[in-house]
């Protein structure tokens, strides 16, 4: 099984091959059209991430000793970038995902090119996955 | 006719590449570059005038003084206003319309009471309004938006009675761009005997105003839409009002008087200019009020005008977009939507491309909510933007469109 930081590396990778923004950016809206739509019963005030533009919700539920994870958002970039945190973080364990590192996101040039607004959408994003982390580490 | 090319060239932000591109500057509803007299005179001001004002006897202080209150002149002149000391220095266009919910709020507005304003309204136009009718329990009544992002004057008729102690309206929206017909609202206001005040924040930088000919009551605006510094704002007000509203803020310069058995307040403007000011903005507006004066606010208008006039043939030229606010009295605002694409994607993808405009409510949900929409793309413009810039955003929003479909 991949770790958290396998899944990252091979983000870095895939990225790594892109010259431009078009690029990078034709990537993350295919990935976030690639994704499936959440449910509508699980987007909920819960699960809503504040701090964003457009609307992004996070699910999380724990299978067997992993958590996992579901996004969506009604923009499609936002919806890759969540994307790309949920395909690094879900299926791991509370603990991995609440002392993970993500440095693939400046890796991959995406926090430069998020402006102030949208860096605290992602802050936010990865706040709120880090607290459902923490959270199923408090359940068990 | 203005030579933009060499306006341009004033400010030298313009001439900027982000990320390697061409910066096309689209975002002036949020707030306008800075000409480089402007960017000068604060310059001057810090190396070889400033101190602070209205107190020392010292030589600089009086310097200071005499450039504060010589802007505040210039400010009086920039929209005919009967006296300088009707012109209220503030931080901006939300503080002067705080500044009149808590003081002639709060005086002369009781329970039952009613306030209007149009669902068109920034959120400084409706909070504080709101605050107040909390605390005071008067009612807050407002004039409905009509599809092409207008109001309709006989609902400003029926909602304005004799029960209306303010009516508080925004000349120009800014998500819409829609030109309010102020003349009217105010003649219907005074005739129901209610003050009016005008939101003139997205006005002043586009429509040449004179407060006196309007006979508005209370006017409100920002100097960083009109060229100017952050910071800084105008409260304009009739002298009799402003003398019958209590003090906002207490503190220094806005007393006559301090002692513990009674403190007398100093006479206009200072009563609402307590603290140190913002010195350095409130002088370098006037460096900005009179830029914008040598070249003419009235041709100004027009040439705006004419880049709004070819900037909404070509966006809605383009297939799916639909352009929010068609108000036949428009200023240079364009809000839009690409069909089935959620503006956020659209910004960043501009963003990409050097073209800044602004995506969002624009701090007019309500208006969002009319239209049932979660925001739009707004692209502003401003005097020294070009067609040139306009046909960019053209090719960046195909672009961007192509991307997303």
């Amino acid at each position: 099984m991949a770790t958290i930081n396998d899944i990252q590396d091979e983000i870095i990778e895939d990225f790594s091959i892109y010259e431009d923004w078009t690029d990078k950016y034709e990537y993350l809206i295919d990935f976030g059209k690639s994704l499936s739509i959440l449910d509508e019963k699980y987007k909920t005030e819960e699960t809503r991430i504040n701090g964003c533009q457009s609307k992004v919700w996070l699910y999380a539920e724990k299978q067997a000793d992993k958590v996992v994870f579901f996004a969506d958002s009604d923009a499609i970039i936002t919806k890759g970038i969540v994307g790309l945190l949920v395909k690094v973080l879900s299926g791991h364990t509370p603990e991995e995902i609440a002392e993970s590192d993500l440095y693939f996101i400046d890796k991959i040039g995406l926090k430069e090119h998020l402006s102030p607004t949208r860096a605290n959408g992602l802050v936010s994003m990865i706040k709120k996955i880090k607290t459902y982390g923490v959270a199923f580490q408090a359940i068990n | 006719m203005l030579d933009i090319q060499k306006i341009r060239a004033d400010f030298p932000i313009l001439s900027e590449k982000i990320r390697g591109k061409q910066l096309v500057y689209l975002d002036n509803g949020a707030s306008t570059q800075k000409p480089k007299v402007l960017i000068e005179a604060e310059q001057y001001f810090y190396e070889h005038q400033y101190a602070n004002i209205h107190r020392g006897v010292h030589y600089l202080s009086q310097i200071g003084t005499d450039l504060y209150e010589a802007s505040r002149k210039t400010v009086q002149q920039f929209i005919n206003a009967k006296h300088d000391h009707e012109i209220i220095f503030t931080k901006g266009t939300t503080n002067s319309i705080n500044l009149v919910a808590y003081t002639f709020g709060r005086k002369f507005i009781q329970a039952r009471d009613e306030i209007v304003v149009t669902e068109m309204e920034h959120h400084s136009n409706i909070v504080p309004w709101q605050i107040l009718c909390e605390e005071k329990g008067c009612i807050l009544k407002v004039i409905p938006l009509q599809k092409d992002g207008t109001i309709l004057l006989e609902d400003a008729a029926r909602l304005i009675t004799s029960k209306t102690k303010l009516v508080s309206v925004v000349y120009v929206s800014n998500a819409l761009g829609t030109i309010n017909p102020i003349q009217e609202l105010i003649a219907l206001a005074h005739s129901k005997g209610a003050k009016i005040m005008i939101d003139a924040a997205q006005a002043i930088q586009h429509i040449p105003i004179d407060v006196q000919a309007l006979d508005c009551d209370l006017l409100a605006f920002s100097a960083h839409k009109l060229y100017g510094p952050t910071g800084v704002g105008i409260l304009y007000g009739k002298e009799d009002i402003l003398n019958a509203m209590p003090p906002f803020e207490g503190g220094g310069d806005m007393i006559e008087n301090v002692s513990f058995a009674k403190t007398t307040f100093n006479a206009l403007p200072f009563k609402f200019e307590a603290g140190t000011p913002h010195i350095s903005g409130c002088i370098s507006m006037s460096v900005a009020i009179k830029y914008i004066q040598d070249l003419g606010l009235q041709k100004i208008m027009e040439y705006e005008h004419s880049l709004l006039e070819y900037a909404t043939e070509r966006l809605n030229a383009i297939n799916g977009l639909t352009i929010y606010g068609t108000a036949k009295d428009k200023s240079s605002v364009i809000s839009f939507l690409l069909e089935g694409i959620h503006p956020y994607d659209v910004g960043v993808l501009l963003d990409n491309q050097g073209i800044a405009i602004r995506t969002g409510h624009h701090c007019a949900q309500p208006v969002m909510e009319y239209f049932n929409i979660p925001g739009t793309c707004r692209a502003s413009f401003a005097l020294y933007n070009t067609k040139e810039e306009v046909d960019v955003l053209v090719e960046g929003i195909l672009r961007a469109k192509k991307m997303l479909s």
